[in-house]
């Protein structure tokens, strides 16, 4: 039995199976439509989230299963004090796999150590949110064509910004991917992921606070969001919120093959008047997000097309 | 200064000087009901001063915690007066319970059963990591 925790947990090769079916699914829907009949996902939510939770639920359902679980602590046995651990356990007696999201780093590896059933973590706090590296690798993949040689710029808040460490970790997997690490000094990417994964392999990329002058270079754009959540100080988050806004302005001197790549939600950093923009493919990456699901649950419920 | 010799039991040697006492709790050596003696800042020809621990009595050595106080301290086992066996601790792969993680995003922040598990991610600089947050442990003092 397999868990998903950190995209690490996959192989390299693993992955490319799973963009494959991903793949496969969005070219063949109704070849997969009752293969999970009779399963149960329960989504765990401990924390608010739209898309991630919408997107797993309809992976089930399309996928032929079913949905239970809850959408904020409040509405679970966690406002009464109940543990992971032991929510973990209970849970596994009633559903087939479970996708959680808690606001504390390492809830979901703490689930998995307790529940007979597989578990995916679907963001634990600023730490890791694999599927949501899946949802972009699968972007790129069909938006590029390849993950080789790529050219990509990640932007504004670089430090809880989990979604990027994830994506660094796995985009170093592959060969002659450069990093732009576009942030504010106080949001820089933390030493111990460039220690990690970049500097071991030698990996190039540079860090600067300013966009406009990398923009040319890049073949992929991953805007992120200042997260208001993930500060203490209300103060710091206002300084810092509005500091990186992509506009069609700044986007002139970029390359016409360009990617522009968001997790959402977005606030402010991204103007509405980019979204008509063809580099713009923030929107359909929600819906790679579907297809990467359906597949990722497939892999650990272990069912196959027939 | 004397101490009595140990007829069976352990002694603990080349502690890095003033880490003796720290070494003494975490081990727990405070339930034991033998003879238990901290010398601290003994001579030491290799590295000017140590400290010492002597046990009067056979117990189970949590070798993690020795090789996470530091690699070269020494384990030599007593048995009948004479040395039997002299132990060299390596840097554990895995701290449970030894060190506790500071990071108050993490789980183990609010969820007071969870054990502290850190393991080792660099072992030039002996550098480890909680399992569940990543966090760095704090650097140890030398």
């Amino acid at each position: 039995m397999r868990s998903l925790i950190d995209i690490l947990d996959l192989s390299r090769e693993e992955i490319d199976d799973l963009i494959s079916t991903a793949c496969d699914i969005m070219d063949h829907p109704d070849q997969y439509s009752e293969i999970c009949k009779g399963k149960k996902l329960a989504t765990l939510f401990y924390e608010p989230s739209t898309r991630t939770r919408l997107s797993f639920e309809a992976a089930m359902y399309e996928l032929g299963g079913n949905c239970l679980g809850f959408s904020e602590a409040n509405s679970s046995s966690a406002a009464k004090g109940e543990s992971v651990s032991d929510t973990a356990i209970i849970v596994s007696n009633y559903a087939d796999i479970i996708a959680m999201r808690h606001p504390k780093e390492g809830a979901p590896l703490v689930a998995s150590m307790k529940a007979s059933v597989p578990v995916i973590n679907a963001g634990d706090g600023g730490h890791n949110h694999p599927t949501q590296t899946l949802t972009d690798l699968l972007t790129i993949y069909k938006e590029c064509g390849t993950f080789d040689n790529l050219t990509v710029g990640l932007c504004g808040d670089l430090k809880f910004g989990r979604t990027v460490h994830s994506l660094i970790a796995a985009l170093s997997r592959y060969d002659n991917v450069k990093f732009v690490l576009i942030s504010p000094d106080e949001l820089k990417v933390p030493d111990y992921v460039k220690d990690q994964y970049l500097e071991p392999k030698n990996i190039e990329y540079k860090e600067t606070e300013d966009l406009e002058s990398v923009i040319p270079e890049l073949d992929i754009l991953y805007m992120t969001r200042v997260q208001r959540e993930r500060f203490f100080n209300e103060a710091d988050y206002i300084r810092l919120k509005n500091r990186y806004i992509l506009t069609p302005q700044k986007l002139v001197p970029a390359k016409k093959t360009m990617k522009i790549l968001h997790p959402l939600p977005r606030v402010n950093e991204i103007s509405v008047s980019v979204d008509s923009d063809p580099r713009a493919v923030y929107f359909r990456q929600t819906l790679y997000g579907k297809f990467i699901r359906m597949a990722l649950i497939m892999k650990l419920l272990e069912v196959q097309k027939k | 200064m004397i101490i009595g010799t140990i007829v069976n039991g352990v002694v603990i040697d080349h502690i890095p000087a003033g880490r003796g006492m720290e070494l003494y709790s975490k081990m727990k050596l405070d339930r034991l009901e033998c003879e238990v003696a901290l010398i601290k800042n003994a001579p030491s020809g290799k590295c000017g001063k140590k400290d010492i621990l002597k046990v009067n009595e056979e117990i189970k050595i949590n070798y993690e915690i020795l090789g996470y106080i530091d690699p070269r301290i020494t384990v030599n086992i007593i048995k009948d007066g004479q040395r039997v066996k002299k132990l060299h601790p390596a840097l554990p792969e895995t701290l449970i319970d030894v060190i506790f993680c500071r990071n108050p995003r993490c789980i183990t922040s609010v969820e007071q059963e969870i054990s502290h598990v850190f393991r080792l991610t660099d072992r030039e600089n002996g550098i480890y990591r909680c399992v569940y947050c990543d966090a760095q442990a704090e650097k140890k003092e030398k």
